[in-house]
């Protein structure tokens, strides 16, 4: 139990040590850490949102969409592939989350299956079965699985990433986080976000930008009441009015090359300007060319923002968005939006949590006040009750808190407030270990036994109890970090390495220290 | 130097002479609790909820009730406000308004417009947005989590000790949950996610403390096969006495200081911590032994026939303490 082999000490002293130098970097100011090299200051604690200050998002698709999205742009190809087959389709219907519709002529059915068969096909060989087709009398019917359903969610999620990366990115924001969290949610992190608000809509925003032709052809009752003739529908304008437009969009937002935040020429208001790619540029200008004197609505995201007549063919392959009371910053953060594509699902921020760097730096300030007021008074009630191996436990208590520190750089784990929390908690239960043995020890020598036997039966009856004792608090721990959510996580996080930090210390370094006194000093009594 | 001796060397409490009158004690006191917490509630924070919650800091202590009038007259339900910490700094809560999670993103939008009008110079410290989905997920999670963790703790006691020692943890845990919720309806401190945290680290720490006991229990009976077991619970109890007075009071100082000069955000955790120590140093002497009593432990428990207990005794001895002399 006393004895401890030379390569032993050594290889105890040199773990100990090289855990404490990874909290070096993290202890150090930022103006000194920024002369180490990078792989140094790559070893560090990031702190958490609360500590920062910063946005913490949740933003969930709104995935009822995607599949309605889904079912309609089928069943555009769906009417076009019937027509080029030369089949007679009626009822065409996407009712009740299924595209369906009737052959009357019984000729044209197999025809018929062919073109639907092909259609529900997987994009590629062995790929996920996106559409099931069943046929119900003169009725054809294509369903979509819940396997291409999940596809579809999955890959838009993948691309509102990218296309939130993108946004944010252009704020030229330092490290955001951004992940997903299921199969249809979003975590976003900003750290030092100024104005949560201006984000949300930054990033909340589908931009989705459309050019229709105005349908002209409308009576102000059929506008009242709803009602738009066929192949038009009625959106609602910027200004709170109604209008009727096309359903086909004559050239959409994702045809567009550039956007940028520019100035009226006219009256200096902010604008901005579209720059489209070449198909987008060459079809914007045939249509142009076809309409002179007809006002176009220019869409975004389902409210037509304006409707300007076209005076003459525009063929620069440049449009201006204007109206819609645009301020610099909001039309900066279309501009944005429009570069960085369209999010393929809305977007709904289902938890928010924003923390002003202010109240982060003071919970910083007085977390590590308090932190280190506790360590002392620890440290003072164990010397005072211990003595000698008070100081040894206080040595194992410093060694354990900076290994804690180190091990969490080492992963670069966030240190949330809560997490403070639970590292004063572990300073305090840090010392169960060395009390249990110290009592032991006592307990022992109170029997009347020798020094050596009172110390080494003091090490070996505790270690029972130290183990079951700590594993307890492990399970929860465990528990805490998996059921948990952000900083319930960063505390069960702190305590899980400081149960494990504060047994190696307690078993192996400060019995050592122990086992090193007694050998040099061979102390005829012990005084704990 | 006299070094500090919390518990004489030559105490011996007899703590199992008042079993049944604390056993009463902590019926009554448990009812209540839960009694409490059904008929007045939890205040249940916007984690559990849903809702907004925004702290602002004023340069000085604002005239709520006109703070109040201007954000109710919002329209999105009652708020709710309350000084935090400091006179100056408040925190303002509403519920879930109606009309959806579109709405109540903007709920905490308009507050913040109308209080910058109020106040021009008033700082956000933070807001906070949780929708009704959201926090039906935070409450599953954590009532899976404790219950997960006292369980499973139970569990663990069950197959390092006997059956009796694994019901005495589970009541044991079971009394410290109610008693923690019981402190907390009573005080209407704030029931959040950190509240949680704090729920499972006493959960944790209160079966620290009765493991060390069991532990120390287990050992008597062993070594004192004769013994009754209401003297031998007393003389473990005493035998650990001064391990548990240490201890505890090592993780009250710590968390002491904690209260007084940590930060006001994470006063809930704490001070739930600190009044669960309290907790669970009773409970594991008052609840954790004499259950045993009561569940007839005996010597026999612990008799070499039982081929378990002694192969999981003895070989990890030896590899837990590294080197042998």
């Amino acid at each position: 139990m006393l004895s401890f082999p030379r390569w032993k000490v050594w290889s105890i002293t040199l773990t100990c040590l090289f855990v404490m130098l990874l909290a070096v970097p993290s202890l150090m100011p930022e103006s000194a850490r920024a002369t180490l090299p990078g792989w140094m200051q790559a070893v560090r604690i990031n702190l958490g949102l609360d500590l920062a200050g910063g946005s913490h998002l949740l933003m969930e698709a709104q995935t009822g969409d995607l599949g309605r999205q889904r079912l309609e742009s089928m069943e555009d190809i769906m009417r076009r592939e019937l027509r080029t087959g030369g089949v007679r389709a009626e009822e065409l219907s996407t009712q009740g989350g299924q595209l369906s519709f009737r052959v009357a002529d019984e000729g044209q059915r197999t025809e018929a299956r062919n073109i639907v068969n092909r259609l529900a096909q997987p994009a590629s060989f062995g790929g996920t079965t996106e559409w099931s087709v069943a046929a119900e009398g003169d009725r054809i019917i294509m369903r979509p699985t819940q396997a291409g359903l999940d596809a579809a969610v999955d890959q838009a999620m993948e691309v509102a990433r990218d296309v939130i990366d993108r946004r944010i990115n252009a704020l030229g924001t330092r490290e955001p986080t951004i992940v997903r969290q299921g199969a249809n949610r979003i975590v976003v992190q900003v750290p030092g976000v100024e104005d949560p608000e201006a984000l949300k809509r930054l990033i909340g925003r589908t931009a989705r930008l459309e050019f229709r032709m105005v349908t002209e052809e409308v009576t102000p009752e059929q506008l009242q009441a709803g009602r738009a003739p066929i192949g038009s529908q009625i959106l609602p304008t910027a200004e709170g009015g109604r209008i009727a437009v096309q359903r086909r969009a004559m050239i959409s937002g994702d045809q567009i090359a550039d956007a940028t935040q520019g100035f009226d020429q006219q009256d200096g208001t902010p604008n901005v300007i579209i720059t489209f790619d070449s198909t987008g540029g060459r079809r914007f200008a045939r249509v142009t060319q076809e309409n002179v004197g007809k006002p176009f609505a220019i869409i975004l995201d389902g409210t037509v923002i304006s409707y300007p007549v076209i005076r003459e063919p525009i063929l620069g392959g440049q449009a201006t968005v204007s109206g819609g009371g645009f301020t610099v910053e909001t039309a900066n953060q279309l501009a944005i939006s429009l570069r960085s594509g369209r999010l393929p699902v809305e977007l709904q921020v289902v938890e928010e949590r924003t923390v002003g760097a202010d109240l982060g730096a003071d919970s910083i300030r007085l977390g590590a006040i308090a932190s280190i007021v506790a360590t002392l008074a620890v440290i003072a009630f164990m010397i005072v009750t211990y003595g000698r191996f008070g100081v040894y436990t206080t040595v194992g208590l410093i060694v354990n808190a900076l290994m804690i520190l180190g091990i969490m750089a080492f992963f670069n784990t966030t240190l949330t407030l809560p997490g403070i929390a639970g590292f004063v908690l572990t300073i305090g239960a840090a010392v169960d270990a060395n009390v249990l043995i110290n009592e032991r020890i006592r307990e022992e020598q109170r029997k009347g036994k020798k020094l050596h036997d009172a110390l080494e039966s003091g090490y070996r009856e505790a270690s029972t109890a130290i183990f079951d004792a700590n594993i307890t608090n492990v399970i929860a721990a465990v528990l805490m970090y998996y059921f948990g959510s952000g900083p319930i996580r960063g505390f069960a996080l702190v305590l899980g390495i400081g149960i494990i930090t504060s047994v190696f210390t307690a078993v192996n370094l400060t019995r050592m220290l122990v086992a090193l006194w007694v050998r040099r000093a061979r102390p005829k009594e012990l005084h704990i | 130097m006299r070094l500090l001796k919390l518990v004489p060397d030559d105490t011996n409490i007899d703590f199992m002479k008042w079993r049944n009158l604390a056993l009463i004690l902590s019926i009554i006191v448990t009812v209540a609790a839960i009694a409490l917490v059904a008929v007045r509630g939890l205040n249940l924070g916007i984690d559990f909820v849903g809702g907004q919650s925004v702290r602002v800091t004023f340069t000085q202590a604002p005239n709520l009730d006109e703070l109040r009038g201007r954000v109710n007259s919002l329209g999105l339900g009652e708020a709710s406000l309350q000084e935090f910490g400091a006179p100056n700094v408040i925190a303002i809560r509403m519920p879930l308004p109606e009309g959806g999670e579109a709405a109540a993103a903007q709920a905490a939008t308009q507050v913040r417009q109308n209080v910058t009008q109020l106040h021009p110079d008033a700082r956000f410290d933070a807001v906070e947005t949780v929708s009704g989905k959201v926090s039906e997920e935070f409450f599953r999670s954590g009532a899976w989590a404790i219950a997960l963790a006292m369980l499973g703790i139970a569990a663990y006691i069950w197959i390092r000790f006997e059956w009796q020692f694994g019901v005495g943890a589970l009541v044991t845990l079971f009394h410290d949950v109610c008693m923690t919720l019981g402190f907390l309806s009573l005080t209407r401190i704030e029931f959040n996610l950190n509240v949680i945290a704090a729920i499972l680290t006493i959960v944790g720490y209160s079966l620290n403390d009765t493991v060390v006991i069991y532990d120390r229990i287990r050992e008597n009976l062993r070594k004192y096969r004769k013994m009754e077991i209401v003297p031998l619970l007393n003389l473990s109890l005493n035998e650990t006495l001064s391990r548990t007075m240490v201890t505890s009071l090592s993780i009250l100082l710590a968390l002491g200081m904690l209260l007084l000069f940590g930060p006001d955000v994470i006063f809930g955790l704490t001070i739930a911590i600190f009044v669960g120590i309290f907790v669970g140093t009773y409970s594991s002497i008052y609840i954790s032994s004499p259950v045993l009593v009561w569940l007839r432990v005996t010597s026999d428990s612990f008799m070499p026939k039982d081929p378990v207990s002694r192969a999981a005794r003895g070989p990890r001895n030896e590899s837990f303490d590294g080197a042998q002399v």
